[in-house]
C-alpha cells in the first residue's frame, strides 16, 4: 500500500471512489437516455444528432483530458504514473468480427453492457436475463478463444 | 423535478460528464474505463471451469471495476427515482418507423411490450433479450471492449483497433436495425 492509500483509508477508500464514479456514470447515462432502446433505434436510423452528440462530446472530453494528463506527466492519486497501454492490432479480425457481433446485440437489446446494468437498476428487471446471457456470451468466448481467429 | 434536472439531460451536458469518467479513473488509480471486462471477471468468479482465460486474480485485476459496475446499477436506480418514467422524446420519424414495426407502448426507457418477463417466452422477446444479450457479451469479449472501452476510451486515445471495432459496432447495429428487427418485431 502506498503512503497516500494509507492516508485515505487504504484500498477501501479507493473502492469508494470507484463506486461513486460508477454511480455518476450510471446516473448520467440513464438521465441522458443513452440506455433507452428507443434512443438506440433513433441513432441507428440516423434520425437524431443526440446520441452522436453525446458519444462525440464524451470522446473529445476524454481525448483532451488524456492529452493534458500526458503533457503534464500527472501521477495517479494511488501513486502510479498514468499510462494507457496501446491496443494490439494483430490481424485485426477480432475487432471487426467481434465488433460486428457486438453491434448486432447492441441493436437487438437496445443496450450496451453499461446500459444493461443501469437498466436493471432503473427497474427493468427482465434485463437481469440479458445480463446473465451476456455473461454466458463472455464465457463461450473464453471457451472458444483458442480456436477463434484474432 | 422540474427545470433542467427534469426530463432528459441535453447531449452537451451528458457527453462531457461521461467523457470525464476516463480521466477520473486514471487519476484515481491509473484505471482504464471499460465496462465489458467485468463480464470476464464475473465468469472468473462464477464458473471459471477449465477455461484458461478465466483463471487469473480477478480481485487484483477487476475488483475496482466490479465495484464501479455496482455503482452503475445504483446510478440507474437513483436516476429512475429522479424521474425517467416519462416517454422518451424520440424524433417523429423514428416513432413512425417503430409504429410501423408494431411498437405501441412508448412510455419509459424501453418498449415494455418486448422487455418484460412473460415476453421471454415469445420469439421477439427471447431474441431481443436473451440472444441480444448473448451477442453483446460474446461480441464485446471477442472485440476486447464495448462502447466504453473502444468507442470512448479507445478513440480518445487514438487507437486504430478501437476505430475498427466501432466500424464493426455500426455494421452490426445497422444490419440488425434494417434486416433483423423488421422481421422480428
Amino acid at each position: 500500500m502506498t503512503k497516500i492509500e494509507k492516508k485515505i483509508g487504504g484500498g477501501a477508500g479507493f473502492l469508494a471512489v470507484y463506486l461513486l464514479l460508477g454511480i455518476v456514470f450510471g446516473y448520467v447515462m440513464t438521465r441522458a437516455e443513452v440506455v433507452s432502446w428507443f434512443r438506440i433505434q433513433e441513432m441507428f436510423r440516423f434520425q437524431s444528432f443526440r446520441m452522436y452528440g453525446i458519444i462525440g462530446m464524451a470522446i473529445v472530453t476524454a481525448a483532451i483530458s488524456i492529452a493534458l494528463l500526458k503533457r503534464f506527466g500527472i501521477q495517479s492519486v494511488s501513486g502510479e504514473s498514468i499510462s494507457i497501454p496501446d491496443k494490439q492490432l494483430g490481424r485485426g479480425i477480432r475487432y471487426i468480427v467481434g465488433g460486428t457481433i457486438f453491434g448486432l446485440g447492441w441493436a437487438l437489446t437496445g443496450a450496451c453492457p453499461g446500459a444493461l446494468f443501469a437498466l436493471v437498476g432503473s427497474g427493468v428487471s427482465v434485463m437481469v436475463a440479458a445480463v446473465a446471457s451476456a455473461v454466458a456470451g463472455a464465457w463461450v468466448y473464453g471457451w472458444l478463444r483458442p480456436r477463434l481467429p484474432h | 423535478m422540474t427545470g433542467w434536472l427534469g426530463g432528459e439531460w441535453p447531449w452537451y451536458v451528458a457527453g462531457p460528464l461521461i467523457g470525464l469518467i476516463v480521466p477520473a479513473l486514471l487519476i484515481a488509480g491509473n484505471k482504464q474505463f471499460g465496462i465489458s471486462s467485468n463480464l470476464r471477471h464475473l465468469c472468473s468468479i462464477i464458473a471459471p471451469g477449465k477455461v484458461e482465460f478465466f483463471h487469473y486474480d480477478w480481485k487484483r485485476v477487476g475488483l475496482w471495476n466490479l465495484v464501479f459496475l455496482g455503482g452503475v446499477v445504483i446510478g440507474g436506480f437513483l436516476a429512475f427515482h429522479g424521474g425517467t418514467g416519462h416517454t422518451v422524446a424520440i424524433s417523429a420519424e423514428t416513432r413512425a418507423a417503430l409504429v410501423k414495426l408494431g411498437i405501441h407502448d412508448f412510455t419509459g426507457l424501453v418498449p415494455h411490450e418486448i422487455f418484460n418477463w412473460s415476453a421471454l417466452l415469445t420469439l421477439r422477446g427471447f431474441v431481443s433479450i436473451v440472444v441480444g444479450g448473448f451477442l453483446v457479451g460474446f461480441g464485446a469479449s471477442y472485440a476486447g471492449g464495448c462502447t466504453s472501452g473502444h468507442a470512448i476510451s479507445g478513440l480518445a486515445n487514438f487507437q486504430l483497433p478501437s476505430l475498427i471495432a466501432v466500424v464493426g459496432f455500426f455494421a452490426g447495429g445497422l444490419a440488425a436495425t434494417y434486416f433483423i428487427l423488421p422481421w422480428l418485431l
